[in-house]
């Protein structure tokens, strides 16, 4: 693989994340409670947990849109209290809203956001065509997002938020909504993606879409009550699926 | 800091949005001509045309005199007919075929020879205390004058108003209310909608997208606002356009000058808009919102429609934090009174005090929001 990315260097670590000990309070109430865990570059890290588990809330801190209370990270080797800067560069985000704008052609997103990222005029036009050919949207590139089918537009979301060739790539619940047919075909991105050295972090409450993962961790109130690669954590537990792990985790006084 | 390019480039992206919703553009830039026209000729109609009786119990030469005053006012009074008392006149008044009345005592000039107080009766229409406080110092003028041109030692008439208004009329024309118009006009298009496109942003999701890409909130906020501005701008523009091809408002001073202070007050409205996309969770919300903190303070508190000395003292009080209130003022100097920036750099300033307050709050707390 080649690398095409800002070559600043990563600083002391190989890791794409790094979280040790991050804590996030709201008031009294602790959303994420002391979580440590890393991801490597290249792999699909998955955050699996059920909704108000704290998932979304440590992506958002490590993406830079809230302050940790205790605790640090790092995302692509820079520090997320003091280098947000450096790090929203090196970064692409998804949210399960698609960040598309409905009144923007297809065209005009694609460049909106290299222009945002700091392409150049060249390198988005190349980025453009070689993207649009591989969803095949090649003819759509005039047509108005909102009048694309929801299965294109989350692909075309995911493939936008990669223009900038980013180290990491967050995926907040990128597949609420759409059939089990287009979830197929958006992991297989994902997987692609990640072959060519990405790390992808995802957050998801879909447990067959943990079992894509290369490693995963199940939240339950803040905290990570499992963490490893599927079929790992599976044996540990000594359960058959992760349906069956993950109500154990959720609701340990109704456990066998 | 992220390359210029990038803020460009979503500078581009919020002008297709505007150009693209064609329908809000038009009325956007419509609705300002509309109200100029609207306001306008409003006013003027209701002035105008005023559908006046005269009560003479006893006809003689000095009522005929005072008739044909009235009569001679060309365009302000269309004269309905004399009547021999104001019974008469009841059932005219209610279906509004008679809007004013002039009352003449008996002996009408007799008395006035032999020099005596005569006392006249005026009767408006006062179902409209905006038009009847017009139309009855109108009336009292009239007969002012008349009794000055009578040449008499003295002023001999007593008016006596039956229908007594608490109203201060100060909306005599058009020209009060360009200034007015303009604030709220301006009031719309930036602070309203400032706060709507904001707000969009955060319930469609892409404002997360904005503010985890190299864009600095700061730029996000600019980028958002700019084109409202320009936006604004265009809006005065038509305003005063029309104001002086359709009703030739007076323009006495420095059009320089009052285009800055637009700018300024466009600037001071942007701010509110990004202090109320702070705390408006929904586009629906931030324009309620705008309504009920920017679009209505600037048609009640701001001296456009009620004068503010008129106003009891908490409201006094509580115009002078009205930003439209300042620029109505300095609007009003500018156009009909030719003044120049040494006679408003007091409002100015307070303007310019009110603008940076909010616009700090404002980026302050979208950042914090946000970041």
């Amino acid at each position: 693989m080649t690398s095409q990315r800002d070559d600043s260097p990563a600083l002391g670590t190989a890791h794409a994340i790094d979280a040790t000990g991050l804590t996030r309070r709201f008031g009294s109430f602790t959303a994420v409670d002391n979580i440590t865990f890393h991801v490597m570059p290249g792999e699909v890290f998955g955050f699996l947990g059920a909704n108000g588990a704290g998932k979304t809330t440590a992506m958002r801190m490590l993406i830079g849109l809230l302050e940790p209370s205790a605790g640090q990270a790092t995302v692509a080797g820079y520090s997320v209290a003091t280098q947000s800067e450096l790090i929203r560069r090196n970064i692409g985000y998804m949210s399960q809203r698609f960040s598309l704008y409905d009144d923007l052609t297809v065209r005009e997103n694609i460049e909106l956001y290299g222009g945002i990222y700091g392409l150049t005029d060249d390198e988005i036009a190349g980025r453009q065509d070689a993207l649009l050919e591989r969803l095949g949207l090649s003819a759509q590139r005039r047509t108005l997002v909102k009048s694309l089918p929801l299965g294109w537009k989350q692909q075309l979301a995911f493939s936008v938020a990669l223009l900038h060739r980013p180290r990491i790539v967050f995926l907040d619940e990128p597949t609420g909504g759409v059939d089990p047919v287009t979830r197929r075909r958006f992991w297989e991105m994902i997987y692609e993606t990640a072959a060519t050295g990405t790390a992808v972090l995802v957050t998801t409450h879909y447990l067959d879409e943990a079992e894509y993962c290369d490693r995963l961790s199940i939240m339950v109130d803040g905290r990570i009550a499992a963490m490893g690669a599927p079929d790992d954590v599976k044996r540990e537990a000594g359960v058959a699926t992760l349906d069956e792990l993950f109500l154990r985790l959720a609701r340990p006084g109704t456990a066998a | 800091m992220s390359a210029p390019s990038a803020f460009r480039g979503f500078l581009v992206k919020e002008v297709r949005h505007i150009l693209r919703d064609w329908q809000t553009l038009l009325v956007l830039m419509g609705m300002p001509l509309a109200q100029v026209l609207l306001f306008g000729y409003a006013v003027r109609s209701d002035v105008r045309n005023i559908n006046l009786a005269i009560v003479e119990p006893q006809p003689d030469a000095a009522t005929a005199s005072l008739r044909a005053r009235f009569e001679g006012s060309s365009g302000t009074y269309r004269f309905v007919g004399t009547f021999a008392n104001v019974a008469q006149l009841e059932s005219r008044f209610k279906d509004g075929t008679v809007r004013q009345a002039v009352v003449l005592p008996m002996r009408f000039a007799e008395r006035l020879d032999r020099g005596e107080r005569v006392q006249v009766q005026v009767i408006t229409d006062g179902a409209d205390p905006n038009s009847g406080g017009i139309m009855e110092s109108d009336a009292l003028a009239v007969l002012r004058r008349w009794d000055a041109a009578r040449g008499g030692a003295r002023p001999a008439l007593r008016i006596d108003v039956a229908a007594r208004m608490r109203f201060n009329p100060t909306l005599e024309s058009v020209n009060l209310f360009v200034p007015g118009l303009i604030a709220f006009v301006l009031t719309i298009v930036s602070a309203m909608m400032t706060a709507i496109t904001i707000v969009r942003e955060k319930e469609l999701g892409t404002m997360e997208m904005l503010l985890v890409s190299p864009l600095r909130p700061r730029q996000v906020v600019i980028g958002k606002v700019a084109p409202y501005v320009l936006l604004g701008f265009l809006d005065v523009v038509i305003v005063l356009t029309a104001a002086q091809l359709v009703f030739h408002v007076p323009f006495r001073g420095s059009v320089t000058l009052l285009l800055a202070e637009s700018v300024l007050f466009i600037v001071t409205s942007l701010s509110m808009g990004i202090v109320i996309s702070t705390n408006a969770s929904s586009q629906r919300v931030a324009m309620m919102a705008a309504i009920a903190m920017t679009m209505l303070p600037t048609l009640l508190l701001s001296g456009f429609i009620f004068p503010i000395a008129a106003l009891p003292w908490p409201l006094q009080a509580l115009s002078n934090v009205v930003p439209a209130r300042w620029f109505i003022v300095i609007v009003r100097g500018i156009m009909l009174k030719g003044a120049g920036f040494a006679d408003l750099w007091h409002e100015t300033l307070i303007l310019a005090g009110i603008t940076a307050f909010l616009l700090t709050v404002g980026v302050r707390r979208l950042a914090v929001r946000l970041g």
